[in-house]
């Protein structure tokens, strides 16, 4: 198997507040891999660091075998690289079509066209629409996004990254703010995402995580305390005592 | 209400978009004898529309803009009085240039920054233009303006004549152009992105774009249609003063603006009409307190409409429509 996404030694401090402490991780390709851990171990930092949004104090990102660490996100993106947010990053005020077929255009490298109109790109609305209809949301993408119920707002989060054909896709709590009726829907579409994506999920609901991960990795206090397949992170002895045994007595 | 944006917005033309220019040519032949105001509308609006592409649509506030009509309005003045080159057009091609160049070199610094720090910023720069201007006396007059401004005939045939008529028909032209490829930017997919912008910049990077790329190419374009504004202001009263430079014509152009409707294209039209008009008979009627009115009037439009007067309009005619 191929490492689809690789960090080496990646550290990052807010002054004397260490965030992220030499973090060794690496994501195969197509794998389902998720990064759990108790409030505060950095997990969200981690993200940001790998999407490029935040800049590492010291070590490598790697995506593909290539070293982006310096790289802007939008040329890790270009890559590859997609991310969801785990509090709607949304176009609020613009149709659910449009929030796809931003990204979309993007990658087809149309975005900055200033002549044709937006609706004369059809491949890019075809595309969008397409991607509407895997998660169910044909219906409503004339519709604001800002009016859709607050789960289906997810699953735009989820369509708008998978727009962008990323080839590993960090999904930020996929599943964060949703009634647990709804998040079997979002489990579901998450289910039927391509295998070829590598995926990193960072979730605390831990049902999803273990019914949908084939490998975790715990983070606690910016460190990594382990990795395994689900059994061994559900029979690890210092798991239980960090983190199950916080949330679940 | 449809979209003007993205990939779903029509962009065929609606009969009503139809209706600024009917009723600009109503007024050429109806009202012949305030075709001077007109013009000045006329290159108010060109001055709104610009703004309105960089706040309406990229979400960029500046308080600076008139140094870019400021620094068009000297270009063009300074050339005819000093270098003697009368020319209109190619006048208002090199000014619009020189805007452009300076929106293209400050553009790439305040874009760096948000928020505040970006508004004082603009602010600053547009501080900087008019002091510039106050001081060099030799070259623009300092305080008492510029004049011995001459503009040949526009394409060699039509004088720039007394009853401004010429100096109409040559703005609306000008601002017919400027709109219509405004207009075509905004349906585009880069004005998409420019909304995406506005809406949610982290995201807009979180999907690849280049955001300060993309903002910077719409401050140039920007300046340089607020250059164009500024030439054809100096080109129709044949005099420069210092007061279009600085914070008083930004802040009056945002008003002109907000009143109309921000980030709807034809707000940048209501607007400046209103505006200039209700200056013209309020500065006749109340020569004292006639901005007691337009304070007012923005008072009311920001406090009960949010959309501007444009925004107005809208709610009033899908309550003609009723409810769909």
């Amino acid at each position: 198997m191929t490492t689809a996404l690789e960090t080496r030694g990646l550290c990052k401090s807010f002054g004397a507040l260490t965030v992220a402490d030499r973090i060794d991780f690496r994501l195969e390709a197509g794998v389902r891999h998720a990064l759990i851990g108790p409030n505060g171990a950095g997990k969200t930092t981690f993200v940001n660091m790998l999407t490029g949004r935040l800049a590492p104090s010291a070590g490598q990102v790697l995506l593909g075998g290539e070293d982006v660490t310096r790289l802007s996100q939008a040329a890790r993106v270009k890559r590859g690289l997609g991310r969801t947010f785990q509090i709607n990053t949304l176009f609020r005020d613009m149709t659910v079509l449009d929030n796809v077929a931003l990204g979309v255009a993007e990658r087809h490298g149309v975005a900055g066209r200033l002549w044709r109109p937006a609706r004369a790109y059809e491949g890019v609305r075809e595309e969008a629409r397409a991607l509407l209809a895997t998660f169910g949301l044909e219906d409503v993408g004339t519709q604001r996004v800002f009016d859709l119920p607050y789960g289906k707002q997810r699953l735009v989060e989820i369509a708008i990254a998978l727009g962008l054909d990323p080839k590993v896709l960090l999904l930020d709590e996929p599943a964060a703010g949703v009634p647990s009726v709804e998040s079997e829907r979002i489990l579901h579409a998450l289910e039927r995402l391509p295998r070829e994506i590598a995926i990193l999920i960072i979730e605390h609901d831990m049902d999803l995580v273990f019914r949908f991960a084939q490998r975790i990795t715990v983070l606690v206090q910016g460190e990594v305390l382990c990795e395994g397949d689900p059994r061994q992170i559900a029979d690890d002895p210092r798991v239980r005592q960090v983190y199950l045994g916080e949330r679940h007595g | 209400m449809t979209s003007t944006v993205g990939y779903a917005a029509d962009p065929r033309l609606h009969w009503a978009e139809g209706v600024p220019w009917l009723l600009a040519l109503a007024v050429f032949v109806l009202l012949p004898d305030y075709l001077s105001l007109g013009a000045r509308i006329l290159t108010y609006i060109l001055f709104a529309l610009s703004l309105d592409l960089i706040l309406g649509y990229a979400g960029i506030v500046t308080l600076g803009h008139s140094a870019f009509f400021g620094l068009g309005a000297y270009v063009t003045g300074i050339l005819s009085a000093k270098v003697k080159v009368t020319d209109p057009l190619l006048l208002l091609v090199v000014s619009a240039l020189a805007a452009a160049l300076l929106g293209l070199a400050t553009g790439a610094v305040i874009l760096r920054t948000r928020g505040l720090t970006q508004l004082m910023l603009t602010l600053a720069i547009a501080a900087v233009c008019l002091e510039v201007a106050n001081k060099a006396t030799p070259i623009t007059g300092g305080a008492d303006g510029l004049s011995g401004v001459t503009i040949a005939p526009v394409l060699g045939t039509f004088r720039f004549d007394l009853f401004g008529k010429t100096a109409y028909l040559y703005c609306l032209c000008a601002l017919f152009v400027s709109w219509w490829l405004v207009r075509r930017l905004v349906y585009s997919p880069f004005g998409a992105t420019l909304t995406g912008i506005r809406e949610n910049s982290v995201r807009m990077h979180a999907i690849g774009a280049p955001v300060y790329g993309r903002l910077l190419t719409v401050y140039t374009l920007s300046a340089l249609l607020a250059g164009v504004a500024g030439a054809l202001l100096t080109q129709t009263n044949q005099f420069v003063g210092l007061n279009v430079l600085g914070f008083e014509p930004s802040g009056e152009l945002l008003v002109m603006l907000i009143l109309g409707g921000v980030g709807r294209l034809y707000g940048a039209f209501v607007g400046p009409l209103v505006y200039l008009i209700a200056q013209d008979v309020l500065a006749k009627q109340f020569p004292y307190y006639w901005y007691f009115g337009i304070g007012l009037m923005l008072v009311v439009v920001v406090l009960f409409a949010r959309g501007g007067l444009l925004g107005i309009a809208d709610a009033l005619l899908a309550r003609v429509r009723g409810p769909r």
